[in-house]
Parts: structure tokens; sequence; C-alpha cells
């Protein structure tokens, strides 16, 4: 029987690594992800998870250890956050280049300078071009199912990428929500053992991994890693409808919320989509024909799933909690070159929002309505807006 | 006709092919150490194949790992320049759990060891990793061509230490790595040089051997970046240890106090008291170790300067306990 009770997102995913089975954890802490290895490390002690827990000295090395873990052939976990997660960049290219299914959780939290500890997206959104495989969890529950799926599908072998599973920080990661802890036999069969196909670092078979590629041989290489983020499309879609019939929660790329007769649709992702989706019901009672869209999967990109959603809105107003210092944030460049060719596109407008941990309160969504209502009705407006600043400080 | 077992194994890890400079020393270093553990495993657990290996970016790597092709014949993985340590200990406690019987080799460059690595050696020394760290020391980052690193000795030239007429090449003295390592009160830590083979493949063993971290730090020459004659790479490094420039010694479980101390050879007068080395007379002056390479010929036209590298010289073996005595070439 599952278990239902209450829990911060750390602590699911603490949860859903101890269901997952990882043979290493290595991991140092951070601020707001911190929990996460002292739980895991209550699990170790207690006999209650049977792994080798690597108390290293840097995310640097934890990354590292994952990595040589995961190339000796075993199932490994880490989490991190922010500046962590900042410093594990180089390395994350290099996992996903080694196609090395390790799966990170990652407290989502602002990068300095400033300094800050709370919640924006700018730590796993900078490192959506390294191949991982993004998953963003927009509650507790979320958080551990998540991660669950995220292994399933990082170890497929047409897949073979390592994934993050971002939670927003503070809003997720310390607050107390009802989880479902699903059945370990049920996880069991959902995950199975990893066994990897090839031989990692077995001396009965040795093999030479991580090697130096020349122009020759470079571009297939990483062609490769573009090849199986395509075919992650694919694998995610039939891990989602797995899970949905093993532990009955249904998951989708993108999740509409009365998107049907939708003018405006506001897409986000995380926690802030909760939020919306009530700011959507606020607004249908007033008559204004808005919809509610949520990104589960960020990379690979839901190129399909994007095209889908944008027939059905004049408007597209996307709020995101990052900043690119190209055009507006990371979602913005992605739709708009999504939807670059289409004959019939709505209008995107971009908003920035919620950096550092700044509530986003309906206040601010009416801001950004008040500038999605100006592109629906063909009046003049900004495409890149940064909601909620406090301009007398500036 | 009886047939004399070879010094050490014929079997070979680091295979020839490898695209390293001729008369490179590292790739010999390299080799004896891979035979070592092989040797070591047999011996320890009935299997020579039983080891696993990490290795840093460097000069070692790129010349071994091209694809599609390999030099290694054991398990191998390379991630990245400053964390060979740190994915050794991913590499341990994978086989820890799988239940594999046998030691990981990790393996650095001095960059990639006492500079950059550095934070990664100390944190998989500290939670004793059963690894042994092998630091290949060619005193300079080779593969970038050639600039200096901590491990680059006083007065050398490289790339970035260029003597001039501020300058008289790199002006700091060589980071004692052996040291640091045995502050980690690890069970073995040794320094061996590929100008004393048998010694270094016997540190290779014991290393291998031993449970818990070891770091053996082997000197081993590079005529690329030394500018010193191909074929005397062997040369120059026995050069260095009998002259003083390079000391040969063992430190257990971070003793101190008993640091093994080994006779450099080349006619040296060696002091005992209690069986412990105190004090050396070198009858080779450093002069005959430094005059064979093109990266300390600068340094003849300052003899303050080779003065300068004697007293370090004198200050380091002071550390390890000893006296020493450097002569000066006769005029
Ligand atoms: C983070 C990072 N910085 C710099 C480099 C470039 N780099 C590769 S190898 C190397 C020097 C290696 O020197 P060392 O460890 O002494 O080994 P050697 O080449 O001498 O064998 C450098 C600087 C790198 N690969 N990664
Ligand atoms: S540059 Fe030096 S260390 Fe590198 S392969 Fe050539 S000789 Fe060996």
């Amino acid at each position: 029987m599952p278990i239902r009770t209450v829990m911060k997102a750390n602590e699911a995913a603490a949860w859903a690594a101890k269901l997952a089975k990882p043979k290493v954890i290595a991991a140092f802490p951070i601020t707001p992800s911190t929990l996460v290895p002292e739980k895991i490390s209550e699990f170790v002690a207690n006999g209650e998870l049977d792994a080798e827990f690597i108390k290293v000295e840097s995310e640097h090395s934890a990354i590292s250890a994952c990595v040589g873990a995961s190339a000796a052939g075993v199932r490994t976990f880490t989490a991190t956050a922010s500046q962590g997660l900042a410093l594990m960049h180089e390395i994350l290219f290099i996992a996903a280049g080694m196609r090395l299914p390790i799966v990170i959780a990652v407290g989502n939290r602002a990068l300095s300078a400033p300094i800050n500890i709370w919640n924006d997206w700018q730590d796993t959104i900078s490192e959506r071009d390294t191949g991982w495989l993004q998953f963003y969890a927009e509650n507790n529950q979320e958080a551990l199912d998540l991660i669950l799926i995220a292994y399933k599908v990082a170890e497929d072998e047409r897949v073979l990428l390592p994934a993050m599973v971002g939670f927003d920080a503070f809003i997720l990661t310390h607050t107390v929500e009802p989880v479902e802890i699903p059945d370990q036999e049920l996880v069991d069969e959902f995950l199975g053992e990893y066994e990897p196909k090839h031989a990692y670092l077995d001396p009965k078979r040795p093999i030479t991994q991580g090697t130096l590629a020349f122009p020759a041989h470079y571009m297939e290489a990483r062609y490769k890693v573009w090849e199986a983020n395509e075919n992650a499309r694919k694998v995610i879609d039939e891990v989602f409808a797995e899970f949905e019939k093993k532990f009955g929660r249904k998951y989708q790329k993108i999740e509409e919320y009365r998107t049907d007769d939708a003018e405006i649709i506001f897409v986000t992702m995380g926690s802030l989509a909760g939020t919306v989706k009530e700011y959507v019901d606020h607004l249908r009672e007033k008559g204004v024909k808005a919809g509610a869209a949520k990104m589960t999967v960020y990379r690979p990109f839901p190129i399909e799933e994007v095209r889908e959603l944008a027939k059905k809105a004049k408007v597209l107003a996307l709020l995101e909690k990052n900043v690119t210092f190209s055009v507006g944030g990371a979602l913005f460049q992605d739709f708009s070159r999504t939807l670059v060719n289409e004959k019939e596109k709505p209008v995107i407008v971009d908003f920035i929002l919620g950096l550092g941990g700044r509530d986003v309160t309906f206040k601010d969504l009416d801001e950004a309505l008040a500038i999605a209502q100006k592109a629906l009705n063909g009046e003049e407006f900004d495409e890149v807006n940064w909601i909620g600043l406090r301009k007398e400080i500036l | 006709m009886a047939v004399r077992k070879p010094p050490v194994t014929t079997r070979e890890y680091w295979a020839p092919g490898h695209a390293a400079c001729a008369g490179c020393g590292c790739a010999t270093a390299l080799r004896l150490a891979t035979k070592a553990f092989s040797e070591a495993m047999e011996e320890k657990y009935g299997d020579p194949d039983a080891f696993a290996i990490a290795q840093a970016t460097g000069c070692m790597e790129v010349v071994s790992a091209v694809f599609p092709y390999t030099a290694w014949k054991a398990p191998w993985v390379h991630v990245a320049f400053e964390n060979a340590a740190a994915v050794a200990s991913g590499v341990e406690a994978a086989w820890k759990k799988k239940g594999l019987k046998g030691k990981i080799l990790a393996i650095g460059g001095d960059g990639g060891t006492a500079d950059i690595g550095m934070q990664a050696l100390s944190g998989m020394l500290e939670r004793w990793h059963n690894v042994v760290y092998l630091m290949y020391d060619n005193e300079a980052y080779m593969n970038t061509g050639i600039q200096r690193s901590s491990s680059t000795p006083y007065g050398a030239w490289t790339t970035t230490s260029p003597p001039g007429k501020y300058s008289i090449g790199e002006d700091k003295p060589k980071k004692w790595v052996a040291l640091i390592a045995a502050a980690h009160q690890i069970p073995y830590v040794a320094t061996a040089s590929i100008g004393n083979p048998f010694d270094f493949v016997r540190k290779m063993k014991k290393a291998a051997k031993v449970d818990g971290p070891a770091f053996v730090q082997v000197h081993c020459t590079c005529p690329t970046g030394w500018k010193s004659p191909l074929e005397k790479g062997v040369e120059i490094a026995r050069l260095a240890i009998e002259t003083g420039v390079w000391p040969l010694f063992e430190i257990e479980n971070g003793d101190f106090h008993n640091i093994k101390i080994q006779s450099p050879g080349g006619g040296a007068k060696v002091k005992r008291e209690g069986g412990k080395i105190v004090a050396i007379e070198f009858k080779k002056p450093i002069e005959e170790y430094l005059k064979l390479q093109g990266r300390f010929k600068h340094l003849f036209k300052q003899p303050e300067a080779i003065d300068q590298l004697r007293e370090q010289i004198k200050a380091m073996w002071k550390v390890l306990g000893v006296e020493v005595t450097l002569p000066k070439p006769e005029e």
C-alpha cells in the first residue's frame, strides 16, 4: 500500500532516491537542497538504503564521483542547487557526452551576485544546453514522481542521457505538502535494476571511456547526444503512460489547463503553475478567456506540444524566472524559434518575473495580463517585460 | 636451461602505439606503474587484472585515448583535468557496491594534481578511498605546450615563466606535494623516479597492496618540455636523484618522524643514526643535472640563481630531516 503522508520537496527527493535504489550517491550541501543529502544519510545510516554515500568536498567532486560510479555501471544520484550546479557545469557536458544516466535533484535557486538563496530557475536554465534532460516539478508529489520518471527515461537504451529534476527553492523545498510514497515493489517493477548493456570498467572486458576525439569524430559524438535527446521525446511519453498505469498519476510534457477556448494562454513551469492556474480561474470568473500551460519537460524541448498549444491561443504569455542576455528569457527564445515557420501563429509576449524569490502575486499577473491584452487587441506592446520591478530603487 | 624470471611482469596494460613523444619518461612511468599494479593485484587478489584506472586530462591522457583507438588494456576512464581523484572515488564506491575485488588507480600530471586537482585529491585521500593516486611529475603543463605549474622547479624556463631582463624563469620553489599528501595521514606516500625503475615498481606494488589511500609522486622526464636529449631521459632522472634535486622517500601513516629516506647513489656520502639517514654529502653538483636540459640553460649565465636553487633544495631536505651538502662544480 502506498503511504500517504506530508513532507517537504527535499524529503520527497530523498524518498525518490531511496525508492530508486542508487548504488552510489555523492553530494555536497547547499541551501535550499541540503536536506536531501541529510535525509539520504539517515536512510543509509539506518540501513534503509543500501548505497555508498560519498560525502565529497565539493559539488564538482560530487558530479565527478557520480560520473566515475556511473562509468563503472551503477545507478547514481546527487542533489544540488544554484552555485553548486554551476560548479558542476563542466562535468555536466561530460556526463551527457559519455551517455551516463545520472539523476540530479535541483532545488531551483538564483545565482550570485548578489548572493541569494531563494527561487528562480536560472541555475537549471543555464544548463539547458548541456545535453541533460530537464524536468520541472509543480509540487512535492511531482518532485518525487519525476525523479523516478527521470531514471526510467535516462536509462532507456534509446536515450542514455543524464537528467535533472528541478523543484522551486523554499516554495517547494521547505514547504510541507501531502505526498504519496509509492510501494517499493511497484517502483522496483517500474524501474528494475540498472543493468548497462556494455561492460563498464570491467577488468574482464576492459573498455576505454572518455576519450579524445579529433574533428573526424567529435561532431558525430555530439550528434548522438542530439539524437538521444530527440529520441527522449517519444520515450518520455511512453514512460509517462507507464507511470500513470502503475501509479495513477498522469504526466504530460505540457499540461494544459482551461486552454480549449482560450485567447490568452499563460505558459510557465514549476510551482508558479499552481498560482497561474488559480489566476486563470479568477480571470474566467471575470469572463476573460484565459488558459494556462505548464512545462513539465523543458529538455528535450517539447516541439510538437508547443506547436499544438500555439494553435489554441491568440497570445502566448510566457512567465519565466530566468533571463538570457539575448531576447528575453530562455522560454521566449525556444517558443519563438519553435513557432517561427508556422503559418498561423500566436503573438508571443515574454514576462520575466519572480527572480531571486520575489513573490509572484495576482497583481503581477494583472500587469502581465494588461500587456498580453494589448497584444491581443493589436495595440503596441513590449515583447519583453520585467514584472514586479521596484522602480523606486532602480 | 633455467629461464630467469623477468624483474617485472611481461604483461602490458599501456600498450605500444600510443602517441607520446619519442623518449617520453612519463610514458615509461605509466607502463611500469600498470605492470607493478598488475603484479600487486595478482599477489593480493589472485587476479592480475583486478584494477581500473581513472585519469586526468594531460599529456598521458591525450596520447593514449584518441578515438577510435586506445592504448589501454585495462578498464580506463577519463573525465576532466581536475577530477581524477573524485572520479576514482566514484569508481571505487561502485566497485565496492558491486562486490568487485581490486583497486583503483588514479593518474594525474603535476598540473592535474598539484594545482587544479588539489582539492579533489585532498578530498579523496581524506575520505579514505581505496585508491592509489599516481602523480606523474614532469614539472609543467606539457599538454598545453609547457606552462609552469606549482611543481615547476625554481629557475626553469616554461612558456609562462620565460627568463628575461626581469625574470630568471620560474621564481617560486617547487611545491612539496608528497608532504601535502602525507599530511592526510594516509597509509602510504612515496616519491619515485623513472631514474630508479626497480624502486618505482616496488613502491607502486606497495601502494597497491595497502588498504586505503596511497599517493606516489614519480619524477619523469619530458624531453619536449625540458629541452633535453630524447635518449637521456633515464640518465637525467637518475642525475636528479644523485645530485639531491629529487629525494626518494616513503612516509607511512603520516608519520613525519619516520620518513624513510633512501640513499641517492652517485657516490654520495650518507650518514646514518640508528639506521636513519640524517645527512648526505652529495658528490655530484646539481649543475650536472641542470646542464643536460635546455630549460635551465639561461641559469648558467646567472650562477647566483643556481645557488638560490641549491638553498631551496637544502631547505627541502631539512624538512625531510636530512642535512645535505651540495657541492659546487669545480672551476
Ligand atoms: C578546467 C581546465 N583548464 C584547463 C585545461 C587545459 N589543460 C589540459 S591538460 C593541461 C595541462 C596538463 O598538465 P599536467 O597535469 O601537468 O599534465 P601533462 O600535460 O604535463 O602531462 C591543461 C592546462 C583543461 N583541460 N581543463
Ligand atoms: S610533451 Fe613531454 S610528457 Fe608530453 S608526451 Fe611529449 S615527452 Fe611526454
